[in-house]
């Protein structure tokens, strides 16, 4: 009697503790692709419910007219934006102070007194954000569209961005055995899966081929290893948890490589991974002087960019709010950008900074 | 003891009785180990009785060079969590012994480069190979047929493939395997991805033929069996020879539910048949992957294998394309 007992008890218990694992059967599918291919999306209504809360955009100030006095005229030490008007330079300070440091304010970035002072390191490191937007809107339409973006694309209120990548040195191995290929662990890059946990450095930094499939039935040129499948794999895992898609939002899996049955996003993709290794190598990956130690990886590498910087498991960043046409400074290339490159020069500069006599660093 | 105990579809018929010692053992070779003792546990899911055990040299050898590969993979597993008991116990479906990267190509690598995966794997392979002649050899001394052997062999065919036959051809261990549970997973998908879509690979068509046929055929053959037992049908190889009511029924059945039935002998030919055929099938889709078909899909295609679907959705193309 105790026995039967004991017995029903455990397996309702377990029954219960198996059917925990699962989710509601409320995800809806959207349809993306011909009929019996499988090319869906499912989201649940809630999971939804819960990011486009999280999506919402900041209001912008009513826009001001492009008139003199010029920002440059004003203020010293104005390299980017110098040709707005005062009134437009002002209401953007304060629309980045809103949307990167809320709470600290303008002395986030700026020396109590001496605005024009480089002397904090986020006021170099801003400048070149600064410049970087105005990249990413100017030349990537490829991947922003019309959308565009803007700091809070990717800051959402937060000094530093929610979603940032260094270089994944991985766990620490022993010295004669345990040599892993950069794989075989939990890796949080490809939705914890075993496979390469350096998928970002090899594809995003570096350009390692990311295409593995052969375009011909028999054997041709295509040598490429098993192993490179699984790195590419891997940069896959990470696009579709950043963007809160499933392969079929790109590709008809049964033919992943073909272009002629992917949909459209596919190509946005491709222009998303040249961007964001455009955006790591130029702008990101050569800050690394002038962060302080805490702002830097394990290996000592500068914060970079990924997919999930912007998206953050929506497949458009903020549902496709466009905040940037209520600021077209950010879209065009300021015409003093080929000076903005951080040379090692200012570089250096910052990260002496506390040694330097503060005029002479406004000088530079 | 109620005929319809046979009914249940667990086992609830248990005999018991003086242990079964076995049959003489020809002299000049090692005796059988251990007293054998009668598990009530192990009579709800088979014999109640248990031991006593051949071991033999074959046996003895097989297990040494198993444990050997076994320490290998788990001790490198280990190291790869320097060493740490808790992290190797949370991450052990992660972990791996990796193959040697593609640049070693078929040369010994160094050890901890993929050395100690192919000497896991040199063990591994003896260790299993020793252990299909000791099963041919138990299945001689008794006086049996070599099934079990050569249904162990088609088995042995995929894993060579897999790690060693299919590498060798395409001129790199890199290609092979890895010995862990999610890598190995991993490892599965990436083969398919690389080579573009293994499922339009005709030869694991087959398989996955004789994979499921084999799980509908054990079904269909447990089935009848345990549906007859009452009529005594679970003396099956008896009723080959001399068919009872038992095997009557089960034969009506199929012939009015299908109109065709095997017999007591042969349904025993298709489930090894199946079973056999769904790795030795495997096998050869693995074989022809990569050395001589580098893309399923576009084979499929070319053969008329593969459908074309309506376009649905505005025309893409490689950007790659467009910028040359």
């Amino acid at each position: 009697m105790i026995k039967q007992w004991f017995a029903k008890t455990v397996s309702i218990a377990l029954g219960v503790v198996l059917l925990a694992g699962c989710e509601p059967p409320t995800a809806e599918s959207t349809q993306n692709g011909f009929r019996g291919t499988g090319m869906l999306q499912l989201e649940q209504p809630k999971v939804r419910e819960a990011k486009v809360a999280a999506n919402q955009v900041p209001a912008a100030s009513p826009a001001l007219p492009a008139t003199p006095p010029y920002a440059k005229d004003v203020y010293q030490n104005v390299q980017v934006l110098g040709d707005l008007g005062v009134g437009q330079f002002t209401r953007l300070m304060a629309a980045m102070t809103q949307w990167v440091a809320p709470e600290e304010g303008c002395n986030y970035c700026h020396v109590t007194g001496n605005l024009a002072s480089d002397d904090i390191y986020t006021k170099v490191v801003s400048r070149r954000m600064l410049q970087m937007t105005q990249h990413i809107n100017a030349n990537w339409n490829d991947h922003v569209g019309e959308t565009g973006v803007t700091c809070y694309t990717c800051h959402r209120g937060n000094n530093v961005p929610a979603e940032i990548w260094f270089e994944d040195p991985g766990p620490r191995s022993a010295a004669k055995a345990g040599w892993r290929d950069n794989q075989n662990t939990p890796a949080p890059v490809a939705a914890m899966a075993s496979l390469p946990y350096d998928s970002l450095s090899r594809y995003l930094l570096g350009d390692e081929e990311i295409r593995v499939i052969g375009n011909t039935a028999l054997p041709s040129t295509n040598t490429s290893p098993i192993k490179a499948t699984e790195g590419t794999y891997s940069l896959m895992m990470h696009m579709s948890d950043a963007l809160g898609v499933n392969c079929t939002f790109c590709h008809n899996t049964r033919a992943m490589a073909d272009w002629t049955q992917s949909t459209p996003q596919r190509v946005t993709a491709w222009y998303g991974i040249e961007m964001a290794r455009d955006l790591n190598v130029d702008y990101l990956d050569p800050l690394q002087p002038v962060y302080p130690e805490h702002r830097l990886g394990d290996l000592g590498d500068a914060p970079k960019a990924n997919c999930a910087t912007c998206h953050q498991g929506v497949n458009k960043p903020l549902y496709g709010a466009a905040m940037v046409k209520d600021f077209p400074s950010l879209t065009v290339e300021a015409s003093t950008s080929a000076m903005g490159q951080v040379s090692s020069e200012a570089a250096s500069a910052v990260a002496t900074s506390e040694a330097v006599d503060r005029q002479e660093a406004e000088g530079i | 003891m109620a005929v319809n105990e046979y009914q249940n579809i667990f086992t609830r018929v248990q005999v018991t009785g003086p242990a079964e010692e076995g049959i003489e053992l020809p002299k000049g070779i090692w005796e059988r180990q251990g007293t054998p003792f009668f598990s009530y546990w192990l009579g709800k899911i088979g014999d109640a009785q248990v031991g006593p055990f051949y071991l033999g040299t074959f046996g003895l050898l097989s297990l040494a060079f198993g444990l050997t590969a076994f320490e290998i993979i788990g001790f490198n597993m280990w190291a790869s969590v320097n060493w740490n008991p808790i992290e190797f116990v949370r991450q052990l479906f992660w972990l791996a012994l990796e193959p040697p990267a593609a640049e070693h190509g078929l040369s010994i690598p160094p050890l901890n480069e993929g050395g100690w995966w192919l000497l896991a794997g040199f063990f591994l392979t003896i260790s299993i190979v020793l252990w299909w002649f000791r099963m041919y050899r138990r299945a001689r001394q008794l006086g049996l047929g070599t099934h079990t052997a050569w249904a162990f062999a088609a088995a042995i065919w995929l894993y060579l493939v897999l790690g060693f036959i299919r590498p060798v051809l395409m001129g790199s261990w890199s290609e092979a395997v890895p010995f862990g549970v999610f890598p190995h997973l991993d490892w599965t998908a990436a083969f398919s991805l690389r080579y573009g879509n293994l499922f339009y690979n005709p030869f694991h068509m087959l398989s996955i033929v004789f994979l499921y046929g084999s799980v509908l055929l054990f079904a269909m053959h447990g089935a009848t069996i345990l549906a007859t037992a009452r009529y005594g049908a679970e003396r099956e190889i008896e009723q080959i020879v001399d068919r009872g009511t038992g095997s009557e029924r089960a034969a009506l059945f199929w012939r009015w539910t299908m109109g065709f039935n095997a017999s007591m002998e042969s349904i025993h030919r298709w489930a090894w048949w199946f079973a056999v055929l769904c790795p030795l099938t495997g096998g050869i889709g693995i074989l022809l992957t990569g050395t001589v078909v580098d893309n399923w899909y576009l084979w499929a295609v070319k053969h008329g294998v593969a459908p074309a679907y309506p376009a649905m959705l505005p025309a893409t193309a490689d950007p790659l394309m467009g910028a040359n």
